[in-house]
């Protein structure tokens, strides 16, 4: 049973903590709808709401470029990671084969290898193709690294297809891919979404990639324009304000929207950083 | 991850079972088994060669590379463990590692304690709106790095919301510029990834609590015992799993940071937030030392594998 008491202390408790959570975004959000050469101290509301200043920052920080440069590489990432990640998961959670068994333990050790100690030697190794300062060089390193979760994600779902669909589509004279598209995958469509939703998230979000193999103005990603427009204009707060909203909102749009599937995605395979 | 593997042991699923074990000296089911093995093999190719290609490759290539002294430009030379040597004794080294030990105080404990509490009070009261709460909780999760760097370098600024609050309830004299103090600057970005991480700890809690059957509940109410006798007698040791993945999770994001070191300080003032992965960044980049860059990233990465296994050990051990 719960008491009054407890009720009480429980709304309270979590609203704290709501606003702790809220408050920087929130307060950033609020700075942003100032005139851009307003001198903002504290938090609070602005005294003339100036939408303005988000077609502003839009044009001085060129975020049309960094958002259309974004779009591409997550779309990509996002495509590539998921058919290669469900082709592998299909693999290992319907077949038998030899070396399954480590083959998969090498691919989740990619869950575990932090990317930092990967991307200086990715660099010169990437250089050596010609391949820096691409969008390729951007796109096929996150895949590389996405596949790993994607896969052991998607295996888990395929482990819980029952074995007698499979069987009879095999009976049938079904090919296994066939059996894939036409059996298998269909009743995985929350699956699929939570990862392409996780995968969205990592890709519109990465930063250190971008920051070492791109130098051309034009392919810098939103996140990486936005550090360096920040850089630039280190006393333009509402500036900074504004251009930061636009970088954050579709991450947070798809999160609002999706937010069942991005927390269970997150509470069961939460295992990327 | 690791843990997850933990869970499920059972790697290679049979086909059919015990009921169609196929006997090895028949030869048609040898080769129809072979045949399937190449499908499998077939499916899985791609997502492998991309892993290899230019994930375990190029980590493998760091661990070559590390034995070099090397520009980036011209030939390398052999050092053996020389860049080791050098980037062990280095002192902005040990200082960039001691500075990952007050982030991972920061990054585990914090978020760890706020979480549990939270995920207790979730499974005591009904509350209603919870999916509100969960959410706005979990948000600075989601939120580029980057625009989480520029979200915080206004509040902390000199004229910013948390010195404008300080002043106003007359605690002025603890007003500074936060990130450009020497004391202040580390913990200021110890708190940033603690506010980042209450909510994965929230939500990991949350759903292992959800996992602890109730009858366990009601065997501590029945003896009578309160709230504190459920979380210490039921709910703690329900939730060991959840405690190490909670931990890894925190830990290895303390020792990887980079993002918002990079944006907000550039390992500054003076070298007072330094992390390994901006010296990385750094003796690669800048300095143009590949050689000993390609050093830290392996002593980076033993340390992440190492922190894994441990505490992967640690929870499954009395299980």
């Amino acid at each position: 049973m719960t008491s009054r008491a407890e009720r009480v202390f429980a709304y309270c408790f979590l609203t704290f903590f709501a606003i702790i959570a809220l408050f920087p975004i929130v307060g950033v959000v609020l700075l942003a709808l100032n005139p851009r050469d307003a001198q903002i101290s504290g938090f609070g509301l602005p005294e003339q709401v100036h939408p303005h200043t988000f077609v502003e920052a839009w044009q001085v920080a060129h975020l049309s470029a960094y958002l259309r440069s974004s779009a591409i590489v997550s779309a990509c990432v996002v495509i590539g990671s998921t058919i290669l990640s469900i082709l592998a998961g299909y693999a290992f959670g319907t077949m038998t084969f030899r070396g399954q068994s480590w083959l998969f333990y090498l691919l989740l050790s990619g869950m575990i290898l932090p990317f930092e100690a990967v991307v200086v030697p990715l660099y010169y190794d990437l250089r050596q193709f010609g391949l820096t300062n691409t969008y390729a060089s951007m796109v096929l390193p996150q895949i590389a690294i996405n596949v790993c979760f994607g896969t052991f994600w998607m295996r888990a779902y395929f482990r819980s297809v029952p074995r007698s669909m499979l069987e009879a589509a095999e009976v049938d004279g079904a090919s296994s891919l066939r059996t894939l598209l036409r059996v298998a995958l269909p009743p995985g469509k929350p699956a699929v979404l939570t990862l392409t939703v996780l995968l969205f998230m990592w890709s519109w979000n990465e930063f250190l990639l971008p920051l070492v193999m791109v130098t051309d103005e034009s392919k810098r990603t939103a996140p990486l324009g936005l550090a360096f427009f920040a850089g630039q204009h280190t006393t333009d707060r509402v500036g900074q304000a504004a251009a930061a909203v636009i970088v954050a909102a579709p991450v947070i749009i798809m999160f609002i929207v999706f937010q069942r599937s991005f927390i269970r995605g997150m509470a069961s395979g939460a295992v990327k950083e | 991850m690791v843990q997850a593997v933990e869970r499920a042991p059972d790697v290679s699923p049979s086909i059919g079972g015990t009921r169609r074990a196929p006997v090895a000296s028949d030869p048609a089911a040898r080769r129809r088994r072979r045949r399937k093995s190449l499908v499998a093999y077939l499916y899985i190719a791609p997502a492998m060669a991309m892993f290899l290609l230019f994930a375990l490759g190029p980590f493998l290539h760091a661990f070559w590379l590390s034995f070099f002294d090397w520009d980036g430009i011209t030939v390398g030379t052999w050092t053996g463990l020389g860049n080791y040597q050098k980037v062990l004794t280095d002192p902005l080294t040990r200082q960039a590692f001691g500075h990952s030990v007050v982030l991972i105080l920061f990054f585990s404990s914090i978020p760890v304690v706020i979480g549990l509490m939270i995920a207790a009070v979730f499974t005591t009261v009904k509350v209603r709106g919870s999916t509100v709460f969960r959410v706005a909780i979990f948000l600075p999760q989601v939120v580029s790095s980057v625009v989480v760097g520029v979200i915080w370098n206004w509040i902390y600024a000199d004229n910013g919301p948390l010195n404008e609050f300080l002043r106003a309830v007359g605690l002025g004299a603890l007003a500074k510029p936060w990130l450009g103090d020497f004391t202040w600057a580390l913990p200021a970005l110890g708190m940033i990834g603690a506010w980042m991480l209450i909510g994965l700890c929230m939500v990991l809690f949350v759903a292992g609590v959800q996992q602890i059957p109730s009858a366990l509940y009601d065997a501590v109410r029945v003896d009578g015992g309160g709230r504190l006798r459920e979380m210490t007698t039921v709910t703690l040791p329900g939730l060991r799993y959840e405690f190490g993945v909670v931990l890894t999770l925190t830990i290895v994001g303390a020792l990887r940071t980079f993002d918002l070191v990079f944006v907000m300080t550039r390992g500054g003032p003076g070298t007072e937030t330094v992390v390994p992965g901006l010296m990385l960044y750094n003796r690669a980049f800048v300095d143009g030392r590949v050689g000993q860059s390609c050093a830290i990233a392996v002593i980076l990465a033993v340390l992440v594998f190492g922190v894994t296994f441990a505490i992967d050990r640690l929870v499954s051990r009395e299980g």
